[in-house]
């Protein structure tokens, strides 16, 4: 079974992946237009593309466990999810700037400063940007795969930011973006390697 | 005098509609999304609905909303809505003054706020079941705030009876303070002698005051409330500024010498 979705998986190519993803943008904002999310679409558009943001970079992490944990082959993937989960993060700020916010860029100016929430979100769309960039062969070969993959290492962070954006704008505790926070966080400790001196221990005992 | 400024100031006011009015709610018995009071508020039965009134009144009592608005003056209120979350409307509310309600029961000497108390229907309300937050909702007015001739108890909106997700089949609308201490579907009016607890204080008293009065200069600690967006201009719609008391300064006078700052 796992073996023939990696057959398939192989075959696919990654710009249909690509193409993929870039569908639901253009969609989503037509059924904004036309009254398909409700009567205040501009909020309900925004937290659609945080929402997909947050879920591309949690599928992003759950690659690598499992290729290892099911022998489920997806690397080839990767790229293409993590290069779009900035795409959606993109238009969510994009939207945030010039829909929701009306380009006040004083009173935006000073929400990046004094809202925790909103300055957390905007670390984390920052930290996405050095990653963006050099998600490309020249980069890899360039930095060297070693200080490349401890880079990119950075997405741990964002992925924890932007479950803590999601639950903090929320006015009580809700639990939808708490799932969020626990995946990532479980994803997160697939990754986890004791440390020599704690695995010499346990494997004395 | 004050209040005909204000009647000419709404005549500008171009009211939401019914579907925007009724569809985009808070009402976190039915549930914290803001189409949940419409999806999951059906059930709730509002006739027969029996508000009891005592405290520090002369005529304490439980009465049906028949008799409680018996003899009360029914007028329509186009009035502003502002939510604490930045958003805003504009309502055309059916109702009676509130000091009509009060002065009926008649105020003892020495009463000094009013506290009001929503129905916790747990067999029809999802949000009472999960315990989203701690119900009973409860809110407060100082009593000069709810003897205000702006301050309504509200039945209707458009000329047609409340619908359960706005607070059927009776709520308070004070409209120069954010939307929550808009209290809705109310069982209980205590008027009493000391500050009564509110709910949304209780949860956060560092993001919500026991005033709550809109003031686009005392931001949220989460967001700004130098603007708004009115609800219905669709996807295209541009903030608007927010007015200080939501655009009713008659009310200026009832906090003078108090600091809004941290009386917020």
């Amino acid at each position: 079974m796992i073996d023939t979705i990696n057959t398939y998986a192989r075959k696919i190519p990654t710009w249909a992946l690509y193409l993929l993803l870039v569908i639901p943008i253009p969609y989503l904002f037509y059924s904004a237009a036309t009254g398909g999310m409700g009567i205040e679409p501009i909020n309900a558009l925004e937290r659609e593309m945080g929402d997909l943001t947050l879920k591309l970079i949690i599928v992003g992490l759950a690659v690598t466990p499992l290729r290892k944990y099911l022998k489920l082959n997806l690397l080839k993937f990767r790229r293409a999810i993590g290069v779009m989960a900035f795409v959606y993060v993109v238009v969510h700020l994009g939207i945030w700037v010039v829909l929701d916010m009306s380009l006040r860029w004083e009173q935006m100016w000073g929400d990046i400063w004094k809202r925790p929430y909103i300055t957390i979100g905007m670390a984390a769309f920052l930290m996405m940007i050095p990653l963006v960039i050099t998600s490309n062969n020249l980069s890899l070969r360039k930095i060297g795969g070693a200080a490349w993959r401890k880079l990119h290492k950075l997405v741990y962070l964002i992925a924890v930011l932007g479950a803590v954006h999601f639950i903090m704008v929320q006015k009580v505790w809700e639990v939808e973006p708490l799932l969020h926070l626990a995946v990532i966080l479980a994803l997160l400790a697939t990754r986890y390697k004791p440390s020599q001196k704690a695995a010499v221990v346990s494997a004395r005992g | 005098g004050a209040l005909g400024g204000a009647v000419a100031a709404q005549e500008a006011l171009e009211p939401n509609t019914w579907e925007e009015i009724t569809t985009y709610n808070n009402f976190y018995e039915f549930g914290t999304g803001k189409s949940d009071p419409a999806d999951n508020s059906g059930d709730m039965i509002t006739d027969p609905w029996e508000v009891t009134i005592d405290g520090m009144v002369d005529n304490p009592g439980t009465f049906s909303l028949a008799d409680l608005a018996a003899d009360m003056t029914m007028e329509e209120r186009l009035y502003r809505f502002r939510c604490v979350e930045a958003w805003a409307m504009v309502i055309p509310w059916n109702g009676f003054e509130l000091a009509d309600l009060l002065n009926k029961a008649g105020i003892q000497t020495g009463a000094t706020h009013v506290a009001f108390e929503t129905a916790v229907l747990p067999d029809v309300m999802e949000g009472v079941q999960r315990r989203v937050i701690d119900f009973p909702y409860v809110e407060g007015l100082r009593l000069d705030e709810a003897m205000h001739p702006l301050t309504i108890m509200a039945t209707g909106v458009y000329g047609r009876p409340m619908a359960n997700q706005n607070g059927a089949p009776i709520r308070l609308v004070v409209p120069w303070k954010y939307g929550f201490k808009s209290i809705k579907s109310i069982v209980r009016i205590t008027v009493t002698n000391e500050q009564p607890p509110t709910t949304w204080n209780k949860i956060g008293p560092r993001e919500y005051g026991f005033y709550s009065n809109v003031n686009p200069e005392v931001d949220h600690p989460r967001w700004s409330q130098a603007s708004e967006r009115l609800i219905g201009g669709g996807l295209f719609s541009s903030r608007q500024d927010t007015l200080m008391f939501n655009g009713y300064p008659e009310v200026a006078s009832l906090y003078d010498g108090m600091d809004l700052t941290t009386n917020y």
